[in-house]
């Protein structure tokens, strides 16, 4: 049983695992005064992540423990994310009204109105004018 | 295989009878186990109560980059690496009680109960500091009371809206977690935990390091970012 | 005393021992008690309380809309009307329903286990509901809200209604409900009698299974979401409000994150009285055990990666509309294997039509529409035409109410003789029945056609041309408050007889069936050990009741 096979000293195990913590935290401090762009977040996020499963799989025992545990704590994960996914890749696709940008529908209503501009007679002939009441 | 494992708690580790052993469970080990399922999906629904501010933040920083860039400034990454310093030995003596209550080690566990409870108040204290310099510049969350006066870009409240919510939360967090640490405390002095009985320790390890987890992500996201 | 007497008379096979309802009959007996039964029994008297005011509202929405104009309400109590009858019926009625109320009680039976794993944490959980409610009944005293039970932005961050507090007491039901569903995950782990694989659970557990998970994951979500709702009333965070650079269409992101999900809170419990309801009143073996079980957890996890349908109008991007669509036609399939294998159960059994059948019978024909016009609307273009009209409503109360709510009916009847230890009227709740089916079709399927031809929902005038079928389906409602009604009536008299239900009335094989009814505190004498599996009906004769 798992809870019985943890019965043992692990003090080494875990000095080491907060060592290694303390060092990432130097490295992810150390990283953010250079600028890596856009990288920036992934590598903060990556050794962010990396910390997190060390305090996972040590200090909360998901290494031994029963795997139903390590499951339940994935889950969250996986469902976490897909909430962050879909809001992003909606905001991320969304018509860009405010920035200017247009979206290829409006493009093409643009050009079908530079056309029908052509195409009209030019000024002075009177166009049947839009019903305005 | 939950046939068996059902079997097995039946026939139950007589040896390990203890006085906190509830009369649904056949035995001490199924209550351990139960106990900890429980405390996982507590955790669960700990992320995602996170997790909607962390989606909240991914998308004001998407919308406002620039103003993310430039509050970010305001805060002090030396106290925030402090603080992620302090609260990752606080994880370290948290697992390390854990170990003495289950190894019977009760000075230990009283130890290392009593400098985690330590360490959580200087994470208060240091964040205490932050808030007071914060709130003395006008850098404060919200439309209604944000009123910082210096250079800045559109949008900035936001960043700081988000950054006293999720420190915020996660603040009231370490509050409600150093009053359960007392409680076991409390409990090792009466010397309630032992290698047959040790759970409540257990489950407030669970929570702990939890919180330290949560806080492994607060900290680039609020104060490295740029 | 007379009870005693009958219950030598017509139980000379077992005697009677003290039950968990008249073990203790203090009021403090109740109020501190641990026992999942007594939990189950005061969630189920609250949780018919709100169906009672939900139902109430809903008769005087009917009312109103009997005709164009105002009829016997303002357009301003209408708003209040109309979203208190949602709230009241979502938050406090189906949610908590069958898990809370029906689910307590039967479960740690069904798992031959003592109690649930936390019953301090369970009776928490009632007390967290009862708080809720009470926020939510101060909300409507304090003048009411009118923002429809979704509380959608922009509108909910201007309007003067009693939002904040609303959301508080949202947030406060959903930690009742989060703790449900721990409760239950962690019983079906580790609290099953011995012998009982995972597939050797009643079909109920597995449907209760699925329905924790939701709420474990979802629910912290909407606590959030009413958090930043009340704050950004409050006091501004520019997340929600499009007028501090906050963006509307994110809240109905966080709502229906939760939302969606939500409803399959509702559903799934519904389907799993189902799955107990058919074999044992058609006498014959679950058709495709697995295909159900499994189908549970399948609809549990891909709820949570369809909520866009409810937007598709809302402003999302063009792209995640049609991924949202795409998936949503994904739920059809485990949905429909649940149908199939219910009529595969029924066919060639030996089906006897009590009560239970009935709900359940009429829960396969509702349910049907109800999830077949969820296709129309999952579609994206025709959801253009019908969102937000009468359609929607009709499609949403097809599936609560003449599913869950139906199936609800179904499983309170199927134990009631278990929880009570009583017989009720079989005459009365089969007239019953039929009234609220036809009922519930005159109402709501006028409403398909209404919103197909334009009626817009949440209205408080209509044109003249709808006014015949607002008036079926106002006519349709009182069917269905008459037989509710009389369901009412017989079942309160059933309470004033002596306890005289066997042991086990309707020929179940499930372990709920093999302890005295009620059963007494402890549920078993010994722990009850799996002898076969579930839904062998071979040694088990046909309902005695
Ligand atoms: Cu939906």
């Amino acid at each position: 049983m798992s809870s019985h096979a943890s019965h043992h000293d692990h003090t080494k195990l875990y000095a080491g695992t907060l060592l290694t913590l303390l060092v990432l935290t130097g490295i992810t401090v150390a990283a953010s005064y250079f600028d890596f762009g856009s990288a920036n977040v992934v590598v903060a996020m990556f050794i962010a992540t990396v910390k997190a499963s060390l305090v996972a799989l040590i200090f909360m025992h998901l290494k031994d423990d029963k795997p139903v545990n390590a499951v339940i704590f994935c889950g969250s994960m996986v469902f976490l994310s897909i909430f962050l996914g879909f809001c992003m890749l909606d905001v991320d696709s969304r018509e860009k009204v405010s920035t200017g940008k247009l979206t290829w529908v409006e493009e093409q209503d643009r050009e079908e109105a530079k056309k029908k501009v052509k195409a009209s007679p030019p000024a002075g002939h009177s166009a049947p004018a839009a019903e305005h009441h | 295989m939950s046939v068996a494992e059902n079997i097995e708690h039946g026939h139950g580790h007589a040896a390990e009878l203890s006085p906190f052993q509830q009369h649904h469970f056949a035995t001490a080990q199924q209550q351990n186990e139960a106990s900890k399922i429980g405390m996982w999906l507590f955790l669960v629904t700990e992320v995602l109560l996170f997790g909607g501010l962390f989606v909240g933040y991914g998308l004001s920083h998407a919308k406002f980059p620039e103003a993310w860039k430039s509050a970010h400034h305001h805060l002090q990454r030396e106290l925030g690496a402090l603080n992620t310093v302090v609260l990752l030995v606080s994880s370290f003596t948290m697992v390390m009680a854990v170990q003495a209550a289950k190894l019977n080690r009760r000075k230990q566990l009283i130890g290392n109960l009593w400098v985690t409870i330590i360490c959580a108040c200087i994470f208060l204290v240091v964040k205490y500091f932050e808030y007071s310099h914060k709130y003395h510049e006008g850098l404060l969350p919200f439309k209604a009371f944000y009123s910082y006066q210096g250079p800045q870009v559109p949008g900035e409240f936001h960043f700081f809206s988000f950054y006293f919510m999720m420190t915020g939360l996660h603040g009231f967090h370490i509050l409600g977690g150093i009053a359960v640490l007392l409680w076991v405390l409390k409990r090792s002095y009466a010397g309630d935990f032992t290698s047959a009985y040790y759970t409540p320790v257990d489950l407030i390890g669970l929570y702990w390091h939890l919180v330290d987890l949560i806080w492994i992500y607060l900290f680039p996201l609020l104060y490295l970012i740029s | 005393m007379a009870d005693v007497l009958h219950h030598q008379i017509h139980a000379a096979s077992d005697h009677r021992e003290v039950d968990y309802l008249s073990d203790g009959r203090g009021i403090r007996d109740w109020l501190y008690t641990v026992d999942h039964k007594r939990i189950g029994v005061m969630y189920l008297f609250f949780i018919i309380l709100s169906f009672f005011v939900g139902g109430m509202l809903a008769l005087a929405i009917r009312l109103e809309l009997l005709y164009p104009g105002r009829t016997i309400m303002d357009a301003e109590t209408y708003n209040r009307v109309f979203t208190l009858h949602g709230a009241v019926m979502v938050f406090l009625f189906i949610i908590p329903s069958i898990p809370a109320a029906l689910g307590n009680f039967v479960l740690p039976l069904m798992l031959g286990a003592k109690d649930v794993a936390f019953p301090k944490l369970n009776l928490a959980s009632f007390y967290i509901y009862c708080l809720g409610a009470t926020m939510m009944i101060g909300a409507i005293i304090s003048g009411g809200v009118d923002t429809g039970w979704t509380f959608y932005t922009p509108y909910s961050t201007s309007t003067n209604g009693a939002v904040t507090l609303t959301a508080m007491g949202v947030f406060t039901l959903g930690f009742s409900s989060i703790f449900t569903g721990i409760n239950f995950i962690a019983t079906i782990h580790k609290l099953r009698a011995p012998g009982m694989g995972w597939f050797e659970m009643p079909l109920f557990v597995w449907g209760i299974y699925s329905t924790s998970v939701i709420q474990v994951l979802a629910t912290p979500v909407i606590g959030i979401t009413m958090v930043l709702l009340g704050l950004e009333r409050a006091f501004g965070i520019g997340i929600f409000d499009p007028r501090i650079g906050g963006d509307p269409v994110l809240f109905q992101h966080f709502f229906w994150f939760y939302s969606h999900p939500a409803v399959y809170i509702m559903i799934l419990p519904g389907m799993a009285i189902i799955s107990e309801v058919i074999p044992t009143f058609s006498h014959r073996t679950i058709f495709g055990y697995r295909g159900i079980a499994f189908s549970s957890v399948a609809i549990a996890l891909v709820s949570f990666i369809v909520w866009g349908h409810h937007m598709f109008t809302s402003g999302q991007s063009q792209l995640i509309n049609a991924v949202f669509s795409f998936l949503t036609f994904l739920v059809g399939i485990p949905s429909g294997i649940k149908v199939f294998n219910w009529v595969a159960t029924m066919y060639k059994g030996r089906i006897t039509l009590k009560a239970p059948m009935l709900f359940a019978i009429s829960f396969l024909l509702l349910f049907t529409i109800g999830g077949l016009t969820g296709l129309f609307l999952g579609s994206l273009s025709i959801d253009i035409h019908l969102h937000d009209t009468y359609f929607v409503v009709a499609h949403f109360h097809y599936v609560m109410m003449g599913g869950t709510v139906i199936a609800f009916l179904a499983g309170l009847h199927y134990w009631w003789p278990k929880m009570f230890g009583r017989m009720y009227n079989e005459r009365l709740a089969a007239i019953s029945c039929a009234l609220i089916f036809v009922g519930f079709n005159t109402t709501f399927l006028t409403q398909f056609v209404l919103g197909s031809r334009g009626m817009p929902r949440r209205y408080y005038n209509y044109l003249d041309q709808f006014q015949q079928l607002h008036m079926y389906s106002t006519f349709g409602s009182w069917i269905l408050g008459a037989g509710f009604f009389l369901m009412a009536g017989y079942l309160l008299a059933s309470l004033r007889g002596p306890k005289n239900a066997p042991m086990d009335p309707w020929g179940g094989t499930t372990l709920e069936w093999q302890t005295q009814s009620p059963p007494i505190t402890h549920n078993f004498h010994d722990v009850p050990v799996l002898k076969h599996a579930p839904y062998d009906y071979r040694n088990i004769p046909q309902g005695e009741a």
